[in-house]
């Protein structure tokens, strides 16, 4: 399948190819030559099942693969300009700076030993030039943005003292605090209550509209995909199956495994 | 205000519970004693001595009363602080300790200094240039000081640097033959050497004292390196340093102080236990050494069955671990803000 590339596209990932190593020292493959590109100022969803090799790609994106994948080709240009040409030290640029990522199981993803005032602020000034006071004042508003109640005693709390949605906002605060330009979502909502889910990705979609983010959402959860995001990108075992906007894919799915996934999902009867 | 006072209630229920642990060890100690010997008479009289002087004697000891009552007198002895009297000395178990302490102090301090702050970077080291040249190196040496028994390690410094060599003292305690003492301020030789200004007497305790620190410090440098070595890594592999990274904060940032201060706790947890192995004396280190500390002490009684001073030690010995082990506790929850006391 064939992608051509847009002009102006704030990321392209074209023909991204890896996998991981195994004992014997052969490359197992698990990203079959992964093109797509995210169109500035709108939410790309990329949808899969497991094991499709979704959160991979976007974790590539800022290059904190799981240790053991190996990258065997392709390239990842972000703003033009290849992330994988110069080394690790052009992720270290972008990293949190340009773009963000938001993980999974935020509770886990925050350091047990500090607390998340603390890693906020942390993240904050090391991408903004700011004192210690002004850097508190930007993570304090931030955290109000996120809509975290009574920010100013959260600050001074671990992470352990959060509910998972909480840690989720706290999460978001922190990918955000840095202004960045594209920000890359590893399925946020995944492991939470139904209502909470619905709470984070409406304030989600609010964060990113209100500020005219380009946002990348990895999911696997279609009814998600079909209330907020733009243009989707289905993917199934390293591969890419079908790139279409929102409406179109959800009308007029062209791939069979595309139509596969929206009549488990329910979704079809509903129309 | 109730969270303090919870604090100071579950403080109160682990001293509880620690000095249980200590009346524990002294009972067991007690009994293990009369089941060991039964009648430790024979070790004072001689074998042709008739029944009237056995019979003085278990009197003298308090043998000829019921085991229990025994014990119950053993524990009065106790809560007034006398440890008994050391049938090889002839001086209070409570004063031969105490005078012994100093030595054990000093040889104990400086080898957990050298000993941890070098398997701590040995460890870190190791952990960030994973299979590395540092990193195998750092391995290899830290397997050896776990495989290799301290009294070996002891004697082979020995043979190296005394017999063949012949730069390092022989093993005579912390003076060579005829230095005298420096006056006491602090009981630690070197120190009190350098307070009264005899840099030769210094020198000299210097010299003594550095093949035995080598050892104790090499016993307690391994397990602390290979503890940092295995915490670090997993902590480098952990969620939170990926966050870390992809929120791009400085390596020195994430390796330093995010993955650092998670590394603290399990190597808080073996600092104990080192450090209550070293200030107990360390017995085969002091044995090789004829370090005249705890160690040495607990040894020459053993050798002699001297079931007094066997029992001080054990005693000494148990309420420095319990102690230790509390203070750990406490640091604990300090360190993680997910153990509440």
């Amino acid at each position: 399948m064939s992608v051509a590339l847009a002009e102006g596209n704030l990321l392209d990932v074209v023909d991204y190819r890896g996998g991981f190593r195994g004992p014997d020292g052969e490359v197992t493959e698990v990203l079959a030559g992964v093109s797509f590109g995210l169109r500035r100022s709108t939410l790309t969803a990329v949808v899969g099942e497991t094991g499709s090799g979704k959160s991979l790609t976007a974790l590539s994106v800022l290059g904190v693969q799981p240790r053991g994948f190996v990258r065997t080709g392709g390239r990842m240009l972000f703003d033009g300009e290849d992330l994988f040409a110069g080394g690790p030290r052009s992720f270290e640029r972008v990293r949190g700076n340009r773009i963000s990522l938001v993980f999974q199981d935020a509770r886990a993803a925050l350091n047990p030993v500090f607390t998340v005032g603390h890693q906020l602020i942390d993240v904050c000034r090391a991408h903004r030039r700011l004192g210690r006071k002004e850097a508190e004042q930007v993570v304090l508003d931030m955290l109000e943005r996120v809509r975290i109640p009574d920010p100013l005693r959260r600050m001074r709390q671990y992470p352990h003292e959060f509910s998972g949605g909480m840690a989720q906002r706290v999460m978001l605060a922190m990918a955000l605090v840095s202004e960045p330009e594209l920000l890359v979502l590893d399925e946020p909502t995944t492991g939470l209550d139904v209502t909470i889910q619905a709470d984070i990705m409406d304030l989600l979609v609010e964060l990113i509209s209100s500020s005219g983010l380009t946002a990348c959402l990895i999911t696997h959860d279609l009814g998600v995909v079909a209330q907020t995001c733009q243009d989707v990108v289905v993917m199934r075992s390293g591969t890419v199956r079908e790139i279409a906007t929102c409406e179109e894919l959800f009308t007029a799915p062209r791939d069979e495994y595309t139509r596969d996934l929206l009549a488990a999902s329910r979704l079809v009867e509903a129309r | 205000m109730s969270a303090l006072f919870g604090r100071s209630r579950s403080v109160l229920s682990r001293l509880v519970g620690a000095l249980v642990v200590v009346l524990g060890v002294v009972t067991l100690t007690f009994f293990l004693a009369r089941v060991v010997s039964p009648d430790p008479t024979n070790l004072y009289v001689s074998p042709q001595a008739d029944q009237a002087t056995r019979d003085q004697v278990r009197a003298m000891m308090g043998l000829d009363k019921p085991v229990l009552e025994q014990y119950v007198t053993y524990l009065g002895q106790l809560v007034r602080g006398d440890l008994g009297t050391s049938f090889s000395t002839g001086q209070p178990v409570r004063d031969d300790l105490l005078s012994r302490l100093p030595a054990t102090l000093e040889l104990a301090t400086y080898s957990l200094i050298i000993g941890t702050l070098v398997g701590v970077v040995v460890g870190i080291v190791g952990a960030v240039r994973r299979g590395g040249i540092l990193d195998h190196t750092g391995r290899f040496v830290t397997v050896a000081g776990l495989a290799l028994p301290q009294f070996f390690v002891g004697l082979m410094l020995l043979w190296i640097f005394f017999v063949v060599l012949g730069i390092a003292p022989g093993p005579v305690g912390r003076l060579p033959v005829g230095l005298v003492d420096p006056p006491q301020t602090t009981g630690f030789v070197v120190i009190d050497a350098l307070l009264s200004g005899q840099w030769a007497v210094a020198g000299a305790a210097l010299q003594q004292l550095a093949l035995p620190l080598i050892t104790l410090a090499f016993a307690i440098f391994a397990p602390i390196a290979r503890t940092v070595r295995t915490a670090m890594l997993e902590a480098l592999d952990a969620d939170y340093v990926r966050t870390a990274t992809a929120m791009g904060l400085p390596q020195r940032t994430i390796h330093y102080r995010y993955a650092l201060k998670n590394v603290l706790l399990p190597v808080l947890t073996m600092l104990a236990g080192v450090i209550g192995f070293a200030f107990s004396g360390a017995v085969l280190v002091e044995g090789v050494f004829a370090w005249p500390g705890i160690g040495q002490y607990a040894l020459d009684a053993i050798q002699q069955s001297d079931f007094a001073a066997i029992q001080g030690f054990v005693l000494y010995a148990a309420v420095l671990y319990v102690v230790v082990y509390l203070l750990l506790d406490l640091l604990y929850a300090r360190v993680d803000p997910r153990v509440r006391l």
